[in-house]
């Protein structure tokens, strides 16, 4: 019989996004009916954000292990190890709605976030990374409002992680209408432990203190996980007091207290008040310990006076973190927070009955199994079709009138030319780790305390994923893994932060289920497990979905070394581009910048992988970065040959390839085929029988030297200018745009 | 030498300057907090870059107050050397210690970009190792960097050559392209660049290393 639910209660599940199959689980669940309390808890934990309901029955699809993994999903991160005793733990976390209605705070409670999952491990974050995707800021109608947004993304993170003390050292700035009502803000950390200092967010140990440290719970944020779980309407802008505020210099010092809190021995379990807050905080600590938290309300810090059960539990204030420490031993704990100027409190003790128990003035006000709220969230296997595409496959006619003119038009394009002033706001080198930082192909942060470096790279691209979701995701983590071999790193694991549209339509989900199906095959194939990450769902502003953009998040490990850079350092160095010029149709030019940005249209089909391939031009690249025989090396990727050309003269010093080709001159200029990398070395011999050993085509492009970036195929001049106007093209485009020059 | 390193709450260069004077100098470092009332012993001291106190009301305008830094007077006025790098320049302008104020950069953005520094006088113990002239390129990270004073006193700075460097191409809108100033005594040095993070072989640039060099060989002479 179908459940009855009169009015006032249909108002309030509605309002808190339960369906009525939902209720009638959560009536099963407790035995009788939610009090308003209870529902809010539900609603929370139950929400798409923090429980992966539509995507959690394909995300089990994902590799998720290898023999370095020492902790996969379901933590705050996951870690690796990385020799010499050492690990590192990372995770990538969307901020995408909060940073729409709020930009600067947005981002900033983003880049928050993310720290906090990685030290409330234990491990002190050592790099952040920031993917962003904006509508374009010369659009007629929302234009001023991209810039807007932009700016203010750009500050929040700048405030933020330059004030906390980690470098952001890289990541990615993408314009397309798809993201005018849904900007993506992508935030990745990663942090740096020993072994033995590894924490979990385990409550154990009956009869343990629950300890609250951190700022005082006021009412901002309340609601947020379910705001982020809702597709944008006009009334969305009234959401601003579901943003939180966040403040750096209190997380700086929670980052510092508790690692030194952690030192004492004295906690048991510590995880971070994140979404959802104090619900989720204590839920799933009990969950992951088998065990039962009972506490006050009262002996929560307040900010501000009468809060109700419901706003206490709900709220998202920043920096607060929730632990447990070893009976007896709380004093050690308080005294460490204390000498940081920080707050901390007991608020209430580890029981053994799996229950959160929830007292306001002794009195119960909510109550509920931990198993319940944490793990028996529904499962939805939504149904999905045929992923939605309106993009046509055929291309239309078009002959460039002049391939340099293009050339310079693409890098003078919001989407490929310099983020040099985003990235200049943004302490990059804090710490004095930075062995590489923004603008390359991928960061590499040195690890002080061994002889090994971490090499990082993030990237998603939402035309490929559009035009094909599996093969995008394919692509996506082929070129994340190039990206570090080019480097020299060996990759070893990744993080993935989904950001889709609306689940609930079938097109929408096929779009989910084919990228996270080629994620995985890719991840398999390369042996980069998926050791944690994110979903954002409901991206999606008045009917109008983003285009499908997972962004994958993937660390390689490599010796400490002056590292390879992309820019050519000397003259006279000879020029081979690995993988040679690769393969191309006008089918799959659609999918390319060169489509983008001079054809101006989206149509056919991403470029086509060859794993193989890519494996064997990754394994020479790396192998000559390591061996020294790479003095510049650089990957091709979005713009093709002619612009990873141009980027390596940006030192100033020029060059001329010419090569001989059976691809029309716009497809070998510009095409977008994976596998292949660019390296200047000055021992051409040994280069070329590396690639030979392994079965991968060395094509002699060139040399470097001159003042000028030259292109020839069979002898034709087809590019032919100075390396200084390429760069001022380049370099000035973005504060253009922005109207800040 | 030992070397000792300020930590205010919020101080996030203290490991920095640390390690480029205990791995990349080979010297002793030893970390100083703010509450603390002994300098133990140290040789030099270092006020760190970053946020102390979250740069609440004014960047340094909190620290200064904290107790260590009555010590530090007492140092410095007893002739010990003493360095603000960054954020450290800021608390020592609002201690007192050096004339003028670190306002907010020209552009108002954030900069974190390797700069060029012109080596202004060589007559201290900061700055014994180079040369006049000499171009040290070095890290610079902030928002509040652009240095500002009245004419008497940058009329005081340049008479009495107490500028240790300017900027090759002005980055934040200082006054007489100012990066660094020393104090009357000439022992207490600030600069808004970073020298900290150009003194390892592995950086970008080591032409920062000179600095804590100088302090070195200031130090043998004692």
């Amino acid at each position: 019989m179908p459940l009855e639910i009169e009015p006032e209660l249909a108002v309030q599940l509605k309002k808190h996004k339960i369906t009525p199959d939902e209720y009638e689980k959560i009536l099963a669940l407790l035995g009788r009916r939610p009090n308003l309390t209870e529902l809010g808890i539900f609603s929370v934990m139950w929400s798409e954000h923090c429980s992966y309901k539509s995507s959690k029955v394909h995300l089990k699809k994902l590799p998720t292990e290898n023999p370095r993994v020492l902790q996969g999903p379901g933590e705050n991160a996951g870690i690796i190890d990385i020799g010499d005793g050492i690990a590192i733990a990372f995770k990538i976390e969307s901020h995408n709605h909060p940073s729409f209605i709020e930009p600067f705070q947005g981002a900033a409670t983003g880049v928050g976030g993310i720290l906090r999952d990685i030290f409330t491990m234990g491990a002190r974050p050592i790099a952040v990374m920031d993917a962003l995707r904006f509508g374009r800021l010369d659009s007629p109608e929302n234009g001023a409002r991209n810039r807007r947004i932009l700016s203010g993304v750009v500050e929040g993170i700048s405030h933020y992680g330059n004030c906390f003390g980690v470098p952001t050292v890289g990541g990615e700035t993408v314009f397309e209408d798809c993201y005018d009502g849904n900007p993506l803000v992508n935030v990745f950390a990663l942090g740096v432990f020993r072994h033995e200092d590894i924490f979990y967010g385990r409550a154990t140990g009956v009869g343990n203190p629950v300890i609250y440290v951190g700022a005082r719970t006021g009412r901002d944020g309340i609601q947020g996980a379910s705001m982020a779980s809702d597709v944008f309407t006009e009334e969305s802008k009234s959401q601003r007091p579901t943003v939180q505020v966040g403040d750096p210099f209190m997380e700086k010092l929670l980052l510092e207290a508790c690692l030194e809190a952690m030192k004492t021995g004295a906690i048991v379990g510590i995880q971070d008040m994140g979404a959802a807050g104090l619900t989720c905080s204590t839920c799933e600590m009990g969950a992951r310990g088998g065990t039962g938290i009972d506490f006050e309300l009262n002996l929560v810090p307040q900010r501000e006076r009468g809060m109700t059960p419901y706003e206490i539990m709900l709220s998202e204030s920043q920096e607060r973190m929730l632990l447990v420490a070893e009976k007896g031993r709380e004093q050690e704990i308080i005294d460490v927070f204390n000498k940081w100027g920080l707050q901390s409190a007991v608020i209430g003790t580890v029981t053994d009955d799996g229950l959160l128990r929830v007292r306001k003035d002794g009195e119960v006000v909510a109550e509920i199994r931990n198993l319940d709220l944490a793990d028996e969230a529904p499962l939805y296997h939504r149904p999905f079709t045929k992923p939605f595409r309106e993009a046509p496959m055929e291309g239309p006619a078009f002959a460039s009138r002049h391939l340099q003119a293009d050339l310079l038009a693409m890098l003078a394009s919001q989407d490929l030319c310099s983020k040099r002033w985003i990235w200049e706001q943004y302490d990059y080198m804090v710490r004095t780790n930075t062995l590489v930082g923004p603008g390359s192909d991928a960061a590499v942060v040195r690890i002080k305390e061994s002889g090994t470096s971490i090499a990082m790279s993030l990237d998603g691209n939402g035309r490929y994923c559009y035009l094909d979701p599996r093969e995008g995701a394919k692509l996506i983590v082929a070129e994340c893994c190039r990206n570090l071999s080019t480097v020299g790193a060996l990759p070893v694991a990744a993080t993935n932060n989904l950001n889709f549209g609306n689940p609930e339509r079938p097109d929408i989900m096929a779009q989910l289920v084919e990228a996270i199906e080629g994620m995985a095959e890719a991840c398999r194939f390369f042996d980069t497990p998926i050791t944690g990450g994110n979903v954002s769902l409901y991206n999606e502003t008045l009917g109008q979905a983003i285009y499908p953009t997972p962004v994958i998040g993937l660390v390689g490990l490599l010796p400490t070394a002056k590292p390879v850079l992309m820019s050519l350092p000397q003259e006279g160095l000879a020029l081979y581009l690995l993988g040679g010029l690769g393969e191309s149709d006008w089918t799959r030019m659609g999918s390319t910048q060169y489509a983008k940005q001079v054809v101006k249209q989206l149509w056919g089909l991403p470029p086509a992988l060859d794993m193989e391939r890519e494996k064997a031009v990754q394994t020479v690249a790396r192998e000559a970065a390591r061996s020294g025989l790479s003095l510049a090396a650089h990957d091709l990727g979005e713009g093709g040959l002619a612009v990873a050309l141009a980027e390596m003269t940006f030192s100033g010093i020029g060059l001329a390839a010419n090569f001989t080709s059976t691809l029309s001159a716009d497809m070998a200029l510009f095409h977008e085929g994976p596998s292949r990398i660019l390296v200047a070395t000055d021992q051409p011999s040994a280069l070329e029988a590396l690639a030979q050993q392994h079965g991968v085509e060395a094509l002699a492009l060139g040399q470097s030297g001159g003042t000028h970036l030259k292109i020839s195929i069979d002898n034709e001049s087809l590019v032919d200018v100075p390396v200084n106007q390429l760069y001022s093209t380049w370099d000035a485009s973005l504060e253009e745009a922005l109207h800040v020059r | 030498m030992k070397f000792g390193v300020v930590v205010f709450p919020g101080s996030n260069c203290d490991h920095d300057a640390w390690y480029a004077a205990t791995a990349n100098l080979g010297q002793k470092a030893e970390f100083l907090w703010h509450e603390s009332t002994d300098l133990a012993q140290c040789d030099a001291i270092i006020i760190p870059g970053g946020f102390s106190y979250g740069d609440y009301l004014r960047c340094g305008a909190i620290a200064r107050y904290s107790p260590i830094m009555n010590e530090v007077r007492r140092f410095a006025e007893a002739g010990g050397p003493v360095a603000g790098f960054c954020n450290g320049f800021q608390i020592l302008t609002e201690a007192g210690l050096l004339p003028g104020a670190l306002v907010r950069n020209q552009g108002l953005h954030f900069i974190c970009k390797t700069v060029e520094l012109v080596t202004g006088t060589t007559n201290s113990p900061f700055t014994n190792q180079l040369s006049p002239g000499q171009i040290l390129r070095v890290p610079i990270a902030h928002g509040e960097g652009c240095y500002t004073a009245e004419a008497a006193i940058l009329d005081e700075l340049e008479g009495e050559d107490r500028i240790a460097f300017r900027y090759r191409d002005n980055p934040n809108g200082s006054m007489h392209d100012i990066a660094g100033i020393l104090n009357r005594g000439r022992n207490v040095l600030g600069m808004m660049p970073h020298p900290e993070r150009a003194s390892d072989p592995l950086m970008p640039s080591s032409d920062g290393l000179a600095i804590f060099q100088s302090l070195l060989n200031a130090y043998a002479r004692t």
